[in-house]
């Protein structure tokens, strides 16, 4: 058996800086949640496939059950808890609980993280553009339809403010 | 109506937008060890033995269960024949065999690779079509967990009279559930040797049950609290009873909190899936239309063990002939078993495979006969004072031509269908395609599950006026909570967010039976509903007081506030009258406690009320087929379900849209794929469920609300009704505009390719 490697990781996430010794060999999703406790990103395949995990990191949208802890080193990431604070939801959140595109809300983090790294790149986008942008993430419930809705009614809100 | 009829948003929505909602993998407690189970790699074998020497020796190990440690080796779903862990056979690949734990995940794996099971493989039963005469014997000495008979008219007689006769056999496949949150619970042994389990469970009241029974202790010392579900669709209606037992065992022998949540291809592998089907379909038809004779032979594949076979086979048989007025009615069905993963619930729960039959032939018909797939079903369509296969008379809500004519009318389906056809005359490479189907759908547990057709509700108004619930029905994702809540709120005569629901707790309210079959809106809602009446008898009592009303009959409640009925302008708000009630101690909670109305179907004929109302749904889908690849592309899926009163607008849309869409992915795209008995394809990128790209440009809901007068504020049941009738509405437009017939799902573009081939090469050679 070989023994467990530890690795020293430095980055900031949500605003806050973060060093800590941990193995080696975990995710970032890993490490979020079992480590930081941050547990509003899920795990949903553990492979890539169904995007229930991302986060946004250096402002990309990655899934983090594929990111090598030793890659998050100095970078930034933002988490579904660090969209918003107690007081006020992010328009993101608000658009999504107004069109009804939460069901189980099991994938509902991923999908918000999603949203937020396009509406970052593209602020006003096409139905095309999100129906391409968010094919990463995979919703059993609702069917996609009010999903598409909330983006579109974020994107407007976005805008006025 | 004051709260029922608007949509509120739902009432875990901000925790969920938030990521703080507690699902059951972010649950931690003090010395939780992490578990992982040991499963059988081949599709049956004889267990020689297990050997854990190697695995002990890993630093941070904390522990092992197998068959040997459980007190009753039975989950108890409806027979006990599933058990805890296998002693001598595993009956599928994938089976759990034992269950080892330690001090994080990444030992737990490291340990459960150095578990060694010494077998001898066998040769296993994976053809259902010959289960019953196989000599591997699974269950009893037939193999069959369950049949039925149903007999209405004289169907030998209709055969004879009839102008025409269509038939044909289908055949449907397995569904995988794809809830993107796998199996979990956390079970914690406490000191006085009862335990308490946190699950994504829909049906607490089962996993109590077998928990219970595996650990031979009363069901007083069996605790299930249910957490935040991330998506069940029937997946945890079964399983969990069996996730639970492995996890309890392992708790009560090491004496620490287990928590076991399945990977992915684990839960792929072993956990209950949709039934395959085989069925033979033939109507006896007069010249004018009317179909006046149907048999139906049904055969379900229910894999290694019954769990919830005998009932999904229950109601795929009562509705096999479809939704029309059939005065001849045979239909024969069983279930039986075979080394493959067994199967259980699944939205729909029989119904989408004998309908994928029923409304397939029923094209046919209609070719057959010059008429329009709708003029067929216009024809023969349940309607008030028809009886359906099993003789129930249908009185009222009865809207399933309203839903036929609704889709018909939004698609402008009669002329697209004539244009289409014209257009793909032309066309060379892209065909247009558009197909209708419909269904009923007998809501709640039926005369096929009588005893567990009660449910009970708990609510506590508070001093401030605030208002706690508790109910015996999940949220799973549905909305149960909000609709339920507002139905609380209706019948209180407060205010939505004056109540705080609670999650299932089977401490806190009694076995209220299981969240499936649509059931959760009539069942919990009718008890809360019963519940509110005592506590509305001291509520309005004190409000007639403080209005100086005298007559009963004046005092009227709207948005909050008690007024009377003859002097609008004074009123007295919910607070104000919790708070005189409380000031003179009157018994603000209370019990609720609902029974369904008899069904009488009785199993010897199968004749009789097989459930107590339906529910009633039909759909188009519109798409064009590109011959070359096979591939379709969505336009459009219309829906319109006939649900009763709908509670929460905007839920049902949610609720229709993702049914339609799941429906949309066993049609066409996914796809488990076999080979010896073991899953090929456990994940998201080989078995694909449809995903942004996938769907139709459009989807259209049309509500259909024909009140039940027995329903919370005239409610049905909505939950499964959308799936149930995508693939044949597919299987329908390739039929009628592109002239192939494919009996047996998925629609795949291989296989629709394989078709367009074939039908080319016969259309050369008769030339």
């Amino acid at each position: 058996m070989s023994e467990q490697i530890y690795y020293d990781i430095e980055c900031e996430i949500n605003g806050e800086k973060i060093k800590k010794q941990v193995p080696s060999n975990i995710t970032l999703l890993n490490f979020l949640r079992e480590y930081l406790k941050l547990t509003g990103t899920k795990e949903g395949c553990g492979k890539g496939e169904c995007g229930a995990c991302t986060v946004i990191m250096n402002g990309k949208a990655v899934n983090s059950c594929l990111v090598p802890i030793t890659q998050v080193n100095k970078a930034k990431i933002l988490t579904i808890e660090g969209l918003s604070n107690d007081e006020q939801l992010h328009p993101i959140q608000e658009a999504y609980i107004k069109a009804g595109a939460v069901q189980c809300g099991f994938c509902t983090p991923g999908f918000i993280m999603s949203t937020k790294a396009l509406l970052d790149e593209k602020p006003e986008p096409t139905r095309e553009d999100i129906k391409k942008y968010l094919a990463g993430n995979l919703c059993r419930c609702t069917g996609y339809e009010k999903i598409f809705e909330a983006v579109e009614l974020a994107a407007k809100s976005l805008k006025k403010k | 109506m004051n709260s029922v009829g608007k949509s509120y948003i739902k009432k875990d929505a901000i925790t969920k937008v938030r990521g703080i909602e507690k699902y059951i993998e972010d649950y931690f407690f003090d010395n939780m060890v992490y578990a992982k189970i040991i499963r059988s790699p081949v599709a049956r074998m004889l267990i020689k033995k297990i050997d854990y020497s190697k695995a002990e020796k890993i630093e941070g190990f904390s522990g092992y269960a197998d068959y040997r440690d459980v007190p009753v080796n039975k989950v108890a779903l409806v027979f006990e024949d599933w058990p805890c862990f296998p002693e001598k056979y595993a009956n599928y690949y994938g089976e759990g065999i034992a269950i080892i734990a330690a001090e994080n995940y990444e030992i737990a794996e490291r340990c459960a690779k150095e578990v060694k099971i010494i077998y001898e493989e066998l040769e296993p039963l994976l053809d259902p079509r010959k289960s019953v005469e196989s000599k591997i014997k699974i269950f009893n000495k037939d193999n069959i967990f369950k049949s039925f008979n149903i007999e209405k008219g004289d169907v030998e007689k209709a055969f004879q009279e009839a102008d025409l006769i269509v038939e044909g056999e289908f055949e449907t496949h397995h569904q995988e559930h794809s809830y993107i949150e796998t199996q979990g619970c956390i079970a914690l042994p406490q000191p006085d040797n009862s335990i308490t389990i946190y699950a994504s469970a829909q049906c607490p009241f089962y996993v109590q049950k077998s928990v219970a029974l595996c650990l031979n202790i009363p069901l007083n010392k069996v605790r299930i609290i249910q957490t935040a579900i991330g998506g069940a669709f029937g997946g945890k209606e079964d399983v969990p009873s069996v996730v639970c037992c492995q996890a309890a065992v392992l708790a009560m022998k090491i004496k620490r909190p287990v928590k076991l949540i399945y990977k992915r291809e684990e839960d792929i592998i072993s956990m209950s899936k949709r039934h395959p089907s085989i069925t033979r379909i033939k109507y006896a038809v007069k010249k004018d239309g009317k179909i006046i004779g149907c048999e139906v032979d049904f055969l379900l594949n229910g894999g290694a063990y019954s769990s919830l076979s005998p009932i999904v086979l229950w109601r795929g048989t009562v509705h096999a002939a479809g939704p029309y007025n059939i005065p001849n009615v045979k239909i024969v069905s069983k279930a039986v078993a075979t080394n493959t993963v067994p199967c259980g619930a699944y939205r729909g729960f029989g119904q989408p495979q004998s309908c994928f039959s029923a409304e397939s032939l029923i094209d046919e018909i209609a070719q057959k006969l010059n008429i329009t797939p709708y003029e067929i079903r216009k024809i023969n369509g349940l309607k008030v004072g028809d009886t359906t296969a099993t003789s129930h008379y249908l009185d009222h809500s009865v809207g399933y031509l309203d839903t036929l004519d609704a889709v018909v009318n939004k698609t402008n389906y009669l002329t697209k269908l004539k244009e289409y056809k014209e257009i793909n005359k032309q066309s060379k490479r892209i065909k247009k395609c558009i197909g209708l189907s419909s269904m009923y759908y007998g809501v709640g547990l039926g005369a096929g599950g009588r005893y567990l057709a009660r449910a009970g509700a708990y609510i506590q108004v508070t001093p401030d006026a605030s208002v706690i619930l508790a109910v015996g029905n999940t949220d799973m994702g549905q909305g149960a909570k909000t609709v339920l809540a507002q139905i609380a709120a209706e019948a209180l005569g407060c205010n939505y967010d004056d109540i705080n629901i609670l999650d299932v707790d089977t401490a806190l309210v009694p076995d209220s039976g299981p969240t499936v079959a649509s059931r959760t809106t009539v069942m919990s809602g009718n008890a809360i509903i019963e519940a509110a009446k005592s506590i509305r008898k001291n509520i309005d009592a004190v409000a007639m007081d403080l209005l100086n009303i005298s007559n009963a009959n004046d005092l009227i409640n709207k948005d909050g506030y008690f007024l009377n009925k003859n002097n609008e302008s004074k009123k007295v708000s919910f607070k104000e009258v919790v708070k005189e009630c409380w000031n003179r101690r009157l018994h603000l909670t209370s019990q609720g406690w609902y029974v369904s109305p008899e069904c009488t179907f009785s199993a010897d004929k199968g004749q009789g009320d097989a459930y107590f109302i339906y529910s009633y749904a039909s759909y188009i889908v519109d798409f064009d087929l590109d011959i070359e690849t096979g591939i379709m592309k969505f336009n459009e899926i219309t829906c319109a379900v006939d649900f009763g009163k709908a509670i929460n607008p905007q839920l049902c849309e949610g609720q229709i849209q993702g049914g339609n869409i799941q429906g949309l992915g066993w049609a066409v795209y996914e796809e488990l794929k076999y080979k010896d008995g073991k899953i090929l394809n456990p994940n998201f990128t080989d078995y694909i469920i449809p995903g942004t790209m996938d769907i139709p440009e459009k989807m259209n809901v049309i509500l259909i609300e024909k009140e039940y007068n027995k329903g919370p504020y005239g409610a049905k049941g909505l939950g499964e009704c959308p799936l149930i009738g995508i693939a044949p509405a597919i299987r329908n437009a390739l039929f009628n505009c592109v002239n192939i017939k494919i009996n047996k799902l998925p629609l795949t573009p291989e296989k629709v390719l394989k078709e367009i081939k074939e039908k080319k090469n016969e259309e050369e050679k008769n030339e």
